[in-house]
């Protein structure tokens, strides 16, 4: 029987494959007095053996897709292979008569602890980690249970997860998922983001498809309409095929816009730009016809390393970016680490609110060398094309004062040291706590361009988390709330001479897209998968129209809802 | 037994990748070997052992070999020491 699950579309195509479950398996296991202890001993040998071989597979593959990254599976083989730990274990199972995975449990528990007593060492606590992921791959083979084994996956498949971190996604071969199906998590979460990225369908939200599909299920994923189908008929593939198809031929259509600038029907320009994490990236922007990089998020320098990056890693990345765009501007937003997104080195306090709490631009200022060598960084790779910077979170004009006054610092030691530095380089906020949105006319006095990060500022000025799904439906882009805040901005700064972009998911919204074009919106950056779209749809608007559209939603409409109904309204008069 | 008395150089000390080569290196030989540092002595083909002595900067390490191929043991693990950058 076919079963529908929906979920929230996060990313848009077609995918028909069979289900992968990255679920963390049930390994507990009861604490046993034996007798045999040879016995035992030989099925905890057989169960190491077991697993070395697996690391060693994994690591082959991941060799091939991860490059220097599956140098983790060597220590982790390392580990397995450690005499001191080994015998430990053997012992405890010799002298102590325990069952394998009590020994096992105790003896790691034991380094474990020995480690992550070093709080000063981060390297130590990541070995606390992979002996932490060493145990659980041997407790499997003990217990004979499988474990998802994401880097090996070699046909195409589906991933189902509750939700995926970072570090799942990293491990994934790309080149045969086909899609993403979530229980939780909204369009703005990581696994969306990722997917658009991959230029892959994606459904999040759905609550319950880890319980409802198997191992190896049939799924049919759309991204558009956010449905799922579980056992689908060949009915619903053959007309998901075409649907597929469909989608297929108006990205073609879509892709004739690639060298194409973005004017509007009346000949106006605006810049379409795309949002990027790594230099990777830049492949899908530049293939999907952006005229600029509206938000590159450092943080993944910092995340995707055991340590902080070096000036020279940094300087080495954005060089690649900005040299890349040949010629075309890149606005590079500074550390961002905090709220959902954690650095073990940084041992950052765990906090009650942290999307509230210590973040951004509160963390840079206050861990004043880390932003230094950003700022250095970023410094020296100006000369390699038209560098904006941008500082996240910012709340007051104190704070703005304060990290550009090291900006201005580091810049002028720079040119001491006799190292070139360009002098044109912009240097911006991100508009996303209410408080600097209300009091943006005094801020565009002094910034050189404002970037609305909508996902933030929407949830701060409902305050409603966005990874609440109880509180999802504040998650309202088209309240007028959050449409005049935007307005107030954009017009603060054109009165002082200054451009305003915006970088949230809102940007890349088709709903939204006519009313910031109305609102006189300079720069959009999106998902680089969404930019030819929007650009087919700016094609066909015209600004006058649009002005007025703009204007009725901020002062005639109450709710959301009836600016939706408003801009449908007007699309369908244009169109 | 060879006994070899070694300063360390290394900004990271005896971590990271340097301690996973010196353990490789160790692991290729029969011979017993132990890393002793601070008055504790571990078993220099233990990864874990090694990592739990937090060898940094400025230490004064001792390796000892016994075995009957203490004498090529001794001299790979001061090649790798060197060619690491972990002493002089």
């Amino acid at each position: 029987m076919t079963e529908r699950v929906s979920g929230i579309a996060a990313s848009d195509g077609i995918a028909v494959a069979k289900a992968y479950l990255l679920i963390e398996p049930d390994l507990s296991f009861k604490k046993e007095t034996i007798s045999d202890t040879n016995a035992e001993k030989e099925r905890f040998t057989t169960a190491i053996e077991k697993a070395i071989g697996e690391l060693q597979a994994i690591r082959a593959k991941a060799a091939e897709s991860l490059g220097e990254e599956a140098q983790v599976f060597d220590a982790h083989i390392m580990v397995l292979s450690d005499p001191e730990m080994i015998g430990t274990i053997e012992n405890a199972i010799e002298n102590d008569k325990k069952n394998a995975e009590t020994a096992l449990q105790e003896a790691t528990d034991m380094f474990i602890g020995m480690f992550e007593s070093m709080e000063d060492n981060p390297y130590m606590q990541e070995r606390a980690a992979d002996i932490r992921d060493v145990r659980k791959r041997v407790l499997s083979h003990l217990l004979g249970v499988k474990l998802p084994d994401p880097a090996s996956i070699d046909e195409e498949v589906i991933i189902v997860a509750k939700d995926l971190t970072p570090s799942d996604t990293a491990q994934l071969n790309k080149q045969y998922v086909k899609a993403f199906v979530t229980d939780i998590g909204g369009r703005t979460s990581h696994s969306a983001i990722m997917a658009r990225s991959l230029e892959i369908p994606a459904i999040v939200g759905t609550n319950s498809i880890t319980e409802k599909v198997a191992e190896g299920d049939l799924l049919i994923v759309d991204g558009m309409e956010g449905t799922v189908l579980i056992h689908p008929e060949e009915t619903d593939i053959s007309a998901y095929e075409k649907k597929a198809q469909a989608f297929a031929s108006q990205k073609e259509e879509w892709q004739r816009l690639i060298n194409e600038k973005t004017v509007t029907k009346d000949g106006v320009h605006v810049e379409l730009a795309a949002n990027i994490g790594t230099p990777k990236d830049l492949e899908g922007a530049l293939g999907n016809g952006a005229e600029a990089i509206g938000l590159y998020r450092t943080e993944f320098l910092y995340m995707d390393s055991a340590e902080l990056p070096t000036e020279e890693e940094q300087y080495n990345a954005y060089k690649e970016v900005l040299e890349g765009m040949e010629g075309k501007p890149v606005v590079v937003r500074t550390m961002d680490i905090g709220g959902d997104k954690e650095l073990p080195y940084l041992e950052l306090p765990e906090e009650m609110n942290p999307f509230l709490g210590y973040r951004a631009i509160r963390v840079s200022l206050d861990k004043d060398e880390i932003f230094r060598t950003q700022l250095r960084a970023l410094l020296r790779a100006s000369v390699h094309g038209p560098l904006r910077i941008m500082f996240p979170m910012i709340a007051t004009l104190q704070e703005f004062r304060e990290a550009k006054a090291v900006f201005e610092e580091e810049k002028e030691k720079l040119t001491g040291e006799g190292v070139k530095v360009a002098d044109d380089i912009q240097v911006g906020i991100m508009i996303e706590i209410p408080a600097a949105a209300v009091l943006a006319d005094q801020f565009a006095k002094e910034v050189d361009f404002f970037s609305i990060g909508t996902n933030d500022l929407i949830q701060y000025t409902m305050a409603a988390d966005r990874m609440n799904e109880r509180v999802s439906y504040l998650y309202q882009p088209y309240n007028p709330s959050i449409l005049r805040l935007i307005k107030f901005v954009i017009d603060s700064a054109h009165k002082e001479g200054k451009w305003a972009g915006m970088c949230g998911e809102m940007a890349g919204d088709q709903t939204a897209v006519p009313i910031l074009l109305g609102m006189g919106l300079d720069e959009f950056s999106m998902s680089a998968t969404s930019i030819l779209k929007t650009r087919s749809l700016l094609s066909e608007l015209t600004t006058d129209d649009m002005k007025e559209l703009a204007e009725k939603a901020v002062t005639e409409c109450q709710t959301a809802e009836e600016v939706v109904g408003l801009v449908e309204r007007s699309l369908n008069k244009t169109t | 037994m060879e006994k070899r008395e070694y300063h360390i150089i290394a900004e990271t000390g005896i971590h990271a990748r340097p301690a996973t080569l010196l353990v490789q290196t160790a692991s290729k030989f029969n011979s017993d070997i132990t890393l002793e540092y601070n008055g504790k002595s571990v078993n220099l083909k233990s990864i874990m052992g090694v990592m739990s002595l937090g060898v940094g900067q400025g230490a004064d390490v001792t390796i000892t070999v016994d075995g009957a191929d203490e004498e090529e043991a001794i001299q790979a693990i001061e090649e790798t020491m060197k060619k690491e950058g972990m002493a002089e």
